[in-house]
């Protein structure tokens, strides 16, 4: 047997010092290891409990503790249920051995106190957390689709009240640094050194031998009420109501279901309470939901982030100066990101006007920062520094990296490539903001096609953390490196896909409003196809979204690709929304930047209403469409243009597709990505491939499940290959 | 066939459901005390020993109407030992159901002679009160699309089309309606006043009733556009109904059913109960129905139920000579003469909700009281009385004057 991970240490005060130490990873988890440990630590603490003073809980890790396991999570099914329930019950068990031990128990958080880490410093008496660079507290299993499993929701109830609980610490998973934990009454101290943590922690069993947790004082109620309390009773049914309001009904069982844990634990003890807790907790880790965003939100998005697409056997690279081309919404955001990173940057536009407007943009978001406190003036000051908006080609001299952002033309873009490279350092990275133009064609405009690279950026750049690297036919592995290296330094989340039309992220996407578009033309009304985008989970309904784009953008994009394909000898397929994109083009109603689109807007540009025409004008085929008919046509049309970007290389990795689909193009996040929707499917991809079929028999042969598709389905393998 | 015959029908007036109403300071049971002693006092030839059961419609039976209220008032009206007493609750239609089960008992031959009504003192008891999972459970709240009925009313006039103005301009009649049927003396022969221990008189008027004018009515807020987006229940509303991109929030106070107090009883018996009570039957119960729609919208239920209850009595509209239709809110009554085709001028005849008040428990069988009068006043032969319930039902009776 190996050796204890709570290691024991006590003082001349009789006071315990356990520190987790996992001898088998970096960071403490729930590990069957630490259950087993726990279970005899608890045992012994109680054993000797009459020589004891009292327990400090700390970690020898950089963390204190990070949480459950969740490779087991990820895998569990609906026939997991009992072990979860009863694992989960096991745990709370042993939590609660803890806090009514008898003795003062307190929490030394000395470091990341998440999920499961917070749980057990919750069964503690007191909680102390160490101001740790970077250190974050907070239960975030919502965000994963789960709940916190171990006793958190129900002493957080009980800590906080249901409507704080629920709002500041539950529902949306906030991640707080120790001072904002503090404020949020998670934590009862906060201390600047390792050392004062431990003497606190220590100076506080000394001071209080008779401690229990607040729940296990007689005549302790709630905060703020349960559902017998009739102030709080009055606004109860409103709870339900407003979650769904903000959640739009997407089918995201987690939050609904802590609420449900929460409220029906408030009103039984606390053991039949942790029960109840346990239940949810099963049907959830037991659920499809939270395999799919524990996959995309951990697993994938752990693997991007270690950049697993980046070529082996390059050094690690690191910009130091770089050159946005043209100051427009885009490059002004670029620049933003840039800036913060540290690098230099210069701002070039047509007219020192021009950039300096650009400029303005960085301004704005720091004077805001500051203003909220979230920043200071000394550092808006010295990221604003490093921004020089400038007219003038030369002041790019040993720049080693160009961000191009004009508008979407070859010739110009290639002129101002031609401009800026005499300045440029000689192996310097070439990239282009575009989101449409192929980067094979754009890397012919410049005599180093090899070091030409597409990165593709999401507005508002200083809010969307993707970035799409699009690998031209002549972009050689070292830039690629580059690439992934420099989004990262800019905090970016990199994705890596083959050149093509639209890359990955515009061509899916247009497949989403495309197919929202057409269900008008066959008589849907307008607006049940927006409930039908939010009730799938978009965060945007697509004819607002159209609108957003402005419609004259996709008219011009298919023509292009109609060029395209037909230069290339093939035959051009168009698709049912192409007539009424065209018939609203035709009557003005060109989208929000016009005034007019699918919806109407007042003076000021805010949307009042769907256009009370549109049913007149293309209502015409009355149809009632199944609603969920029209929430999946819009989720399968890009999961399956999606497999058509495997088949034709454009997309490598399941990752990718998960985390760009989620992080730059709206794909339903509980669906965990476009890929894992296919594998998460009811049925798995055999359901996928056949409902596929259905609806392809109903709504027309673009939704025919590609060969590819049918064959793995046939071979009982998933889209991820498992 | 044993019929089900109505040999009387008695209600309290209605009093303005709170502190300052004029039957605040009277406790619910003394409500049906009081209709039990003038029950006895009009039909001197009854033997209370033939009375079988006390059924009682009460929505809300906690505190003062909590611990089956129908029998302690029976008790505590010095019914004698035997005389059973079951409080109900099908939420606003609890006292017609009570109505409805009374005659289904007595009409399956089971059972002779029984006290059917209702009682509610939404001024000492306030509604919802009693909580429930349907509301309160957040579970259940949200798999089911709880919605508070307000947003059902308005998302009813929404789809119907019924603008402000409409839902105005119905409540405007049924106030001309009920001051009207108060100036013909149409209530007089059901109405009880409510006294004192000293037999001093607490009220003997519905007190609801007020002087309107269209002007006045305009200048109203909306009741409900406050909870439907502060509450999220229009989104909730808007999400199942989701052809609808938003709700017109037409209900407000003054086109809705006023809160009042008040209880309502209606003596059922066979005709031989009658004949060996020196009774004479004034109508019989034809038909009754319980249906429902989808509980979200909440209100829709009438229209079901009246379909089938006129389809259990092999009966169309056109045998029908009123409708009684409880004015829950005015798009209500509105969709139902909308749906069956039945004109306004035979609908809620008397007044209804709007002006006289809804007592939640009592107004099924006050309804039946009404319908009572009005067909002997009218020399009509049949009646519908329905109402919208929550949940989504709906119950109708078609009575037919004998």
């Amino acid at each position: 047997m190996s050796e204890n991970m709570f290691r024991w240490e006590a003082d001349g005060d009789g006071i315990v010092t356990l520190t987790m130490d996992d001898p088998t990873a970096s960071a403490n988890t729930m590990s069957a290891k630490w259950g087993e440990d726990f279970a005899e630590t608890l045992q012994r603490l109680e054993a000797e409990k009459d020589s004891i003073t009292g327990v400090v809980l700390t970690s020898a890790k950089k963390t204190f503790f990070a949480g459950g396991n969740l490779d087991d999570l990820v895998k569990y099914t609906q026939a997991d249920a009992q072990k979860v329930f009863d694992q989960s019950q096991e745990i709370k068990g042993l939590l609660r051995r803890l806090e009514t031990l008898g003795k003062p128990v307190v929490a030394a958080i000395n470091g990341a106190a998440l999920g499961g880490g917070l749980e057990i410093a919750l069964a503690c008496h007191h909680r102390i957390a160490l101001d740790a660079k970077g250190s974050k507290i907070g239960l975030p299993e919502v965000t994963l689709g789960l709940l916190p499993g171990g006793g958190g929701v129900v002493r957080v109830v009980r800590l906080l009240g249901l409507a704080d609980g629920l709002m500041n610490v539950l529902l949306q998973g906030q991640q707080r640094n120790p001072r904002a934990a503090l404020e949020a009454g998670l934590v009862h101290e906060v201390v600047d050194s390792p050392e004062e943590l431990l003497s606190t922690a220590k100076q506080w069993v000394k001071d209080n031998p008779e401690a229990v947790q607040p729940w296990d004082v007689k005549g302790y109620k709630i905060p703020g009420g349960t559902p017998s309390t009739p102030k709080f009773a009055a606004n109860l049914p409103a709870f339900p109501a407003n979650l769904r309001k903000q959640l739009k009904n997407a089918p995201m069982p987690a939050p609904y279901l802590i609420m449900d844990a929460a409220v029906e634990g408030s009103q039984v003890d606390i053991d039949n309470a942790g029960k109840i807790e346990s239940r949810y907790f099963a049907e959830l880790a037991c659920g499809q939901v939270s395999t799919n965003m524990t996959r995309a939100f951990f697993f994938d998005l752990q693997a991007i982030n270690k950049g697993a697409s980046r070529p082996d056997g390059y050094e690690k690279h690191t910009a130091r100066k770089v050159v946005v081309l043209g100051a427009g919404m885009m490059g002004a955001g670029i620049a933003y990101s840039c800036a913060m990173a540290g690098l230099e940057v210069v701002l070039k536009d047509v007219s020192q006007e021009n950039a300096d407007k650009g400029k303005a943009y960085s301004q704005k978001i720091l004077e805001k920062a500051v203003s909220r406190g979230k920043s200071t003036q000394e550092k808006a000051d010295e990221v604003l520094a490093r921004i020089t908006p400038t007219a003038d080609a030369s002041a790019a001299s040993g720049a080693d990296l160009v961000i191009e952002a004009v508008f979407e033309s070859p010739d110009l873009k290639k002129q101002v490539f031609g401009e800026i490279l005499p300045h440029l350092a000689p192996d310097a990275v070439l990239g282009s903001n575009t989101s449409t133009l192929p980067i094979t064609g754009l890397a012919e405009g410049v005599d180093r096609p090899e070091d030409f690279v597409g990165l593709h950026f999401f507005s508002p750049v200083d809010k969307m953390p993707l970035l799409e690297i699009i690998k031209g036919e002549k972009t050689s592995d070292a830039t690629l490196a580059k690439a992934i290296d420099i989004a990262l330094q800019i905090k970016k989340t990199p994705i890596v896909v083959s050149d093509s039309r639209g890359f990955f992220t515009s061509r899916v996407i247009g497949t989403f409003i495309n197919e929202a578009v057409a269900m008008l033309g066959e008589g849907a009304a307008p607006s049940s196809i927006e409930q039908a985008g939010s009730q799938a989970g978009y965060p945007a309904p697509p004819l607002q979204l159209m609108d957003e784009l402005t419609l004259t953008l996709p008219q011009h994009i298919r023509e292009e690709t109609r060029k395209g394909v037909e230069a290339a000898g093939g035959t051009w397929v168009g698709h049912p929304s192409d007539a009424i994109v065209d018939r609203m083009v035709e009557l003005g109603r060109k989208g929000r930047s016009s005034g007019a689109g699918f919806y109407e807007y007042d003076e000021s540009g805010k949307r009042t209403r769907l256009w009370p025409g549109l049913s007149g004008e293309f209502g015409a085929a009355q149809g009632d469409l199944p609603f969920e008919d029209m929430q999946e046509r819009m989720l399968f049309a890009e999961a399956l243009e999606t497999v058509k970007c495997f088949d034709e290389g454009v997309l490598h990795t399941i990752a990718d597709a998960n985390i760009g689909s989620i992080m730059g193009i709206g794909f339903p996040a509980w669906t965990g990505g476009v890929a894992q929707y296919i594998d998460g499917y009811p049925g798995g991809l055999p359901g996928f491939v056949e409902r596929a079929r259905i609806l392809a028999k109903a709504y027309g042969d673009r939704f025919a499940p590609p060969a590819s598709l049918v064959d793995k389905a046939e071979k009982g393998q998933s889209l991820r290959g498992e | 066939m044993t019929e089900a015959y109505i040999y009387d029908a008695l209600r309290t007036p209605r009093g303005r459901g709170k502190a300052t109403g004029s039957l605040h300071a009277t406790k619910p049971v003394s409500l049906v005390v009081g209709l039990i002693d003038e029950l006895r006092k009009r039909n001197p030839s009854l033997d209370q020993d033939k009375i079988e059961d006390v059924v009682l419609g009460c929505v809300s039976p906690i505190g003062d109407q909590g611990g089956d209220i129908a029998k302690t008032a029976a008790i505590a009206a010095g019914l004698p030992d035997h005389v059973g007493g079951v409080q109900l609750n099908r939420f606003c239609a609890s006292g017609l159901e009570a109505v409805n089960q009374a005659g289904q008992r007595v009409r399956s031959g089971f059972e002779d002679l029984i006290v059917a009504g209702g009682v509610e003192s939404m001024s000492r008891v306030p509604m919802a009160s009693d909580g429930g999972a349907w509301a309160m459970d957040p579970e259940t709240n949200f798999k089911t699309s709880f919605v508070p009925q307000g947003i059902g009313a308005d998302l009813i006039a929404t789809l119907e089309g019924f603008s402000r103005e409409d839902v105005d301009a119905y409540a405007l009649e049924s106030q001309t309606r009920a001051a009207k049927s108060w100036a013909d003396g149409a209530f007089e022969r059901s109405i009880v006043p409510v006294v004192d221990r000293n037999g001093l008189v607490v009220l003997d008027h519905d007190e609801h009733v007020r002087e309107t004018t269209m002007e006045g009515l305009s200048g109203l807020k909306p009741s409900f556009a406050g909870i439907g987006e502060m509450g999220g229940f229009d989104a909730v509303a808007l999400q199942k109904y989701h052809w609808v991109e938003s709700i017109n929030h037409v209900h407000h106070p003054g086109n809705s059913s006023g809160i009042v107090d008040g209880a309502a009883l209606v003596l059922l018996g066979t005709e031989e109960a009658g004949q060996q009570n020196g009774l004479t039957p004034r109508a019989r119960i034809v038909a009754t129905a319980v249906s429902g729609a989808d509980p979200t919208i909440m209100l829709t239920g009438p229209t079901p139920a009246c379909e089938k209850v006129l389809a259990k009595a092999g009966m169309t509209v056109d045998d029908i000579d009123l409708l009684e239709i409880n004015e829950a809110f005015a798009a209500v009554p509105m969709k139902l003469m909308k749906d069956l085709g039945f004109p306004h001028e035979r609908t809620n005849v008397a007044g209804g909700a709007i002006a006289l008040g809804h007592p939640l428990g009592a107004t099924g069988a006050m309804l039946v009281g009404t319908m009572v009068d009005e067909l002997e006043r009218r020399d009509l032969r049949r009646a519908i009385v329905t109402l919208c319930i929550g949940g989504g039902m709906g119950v109708a009776t078609i009575i037919e004057r004998v």
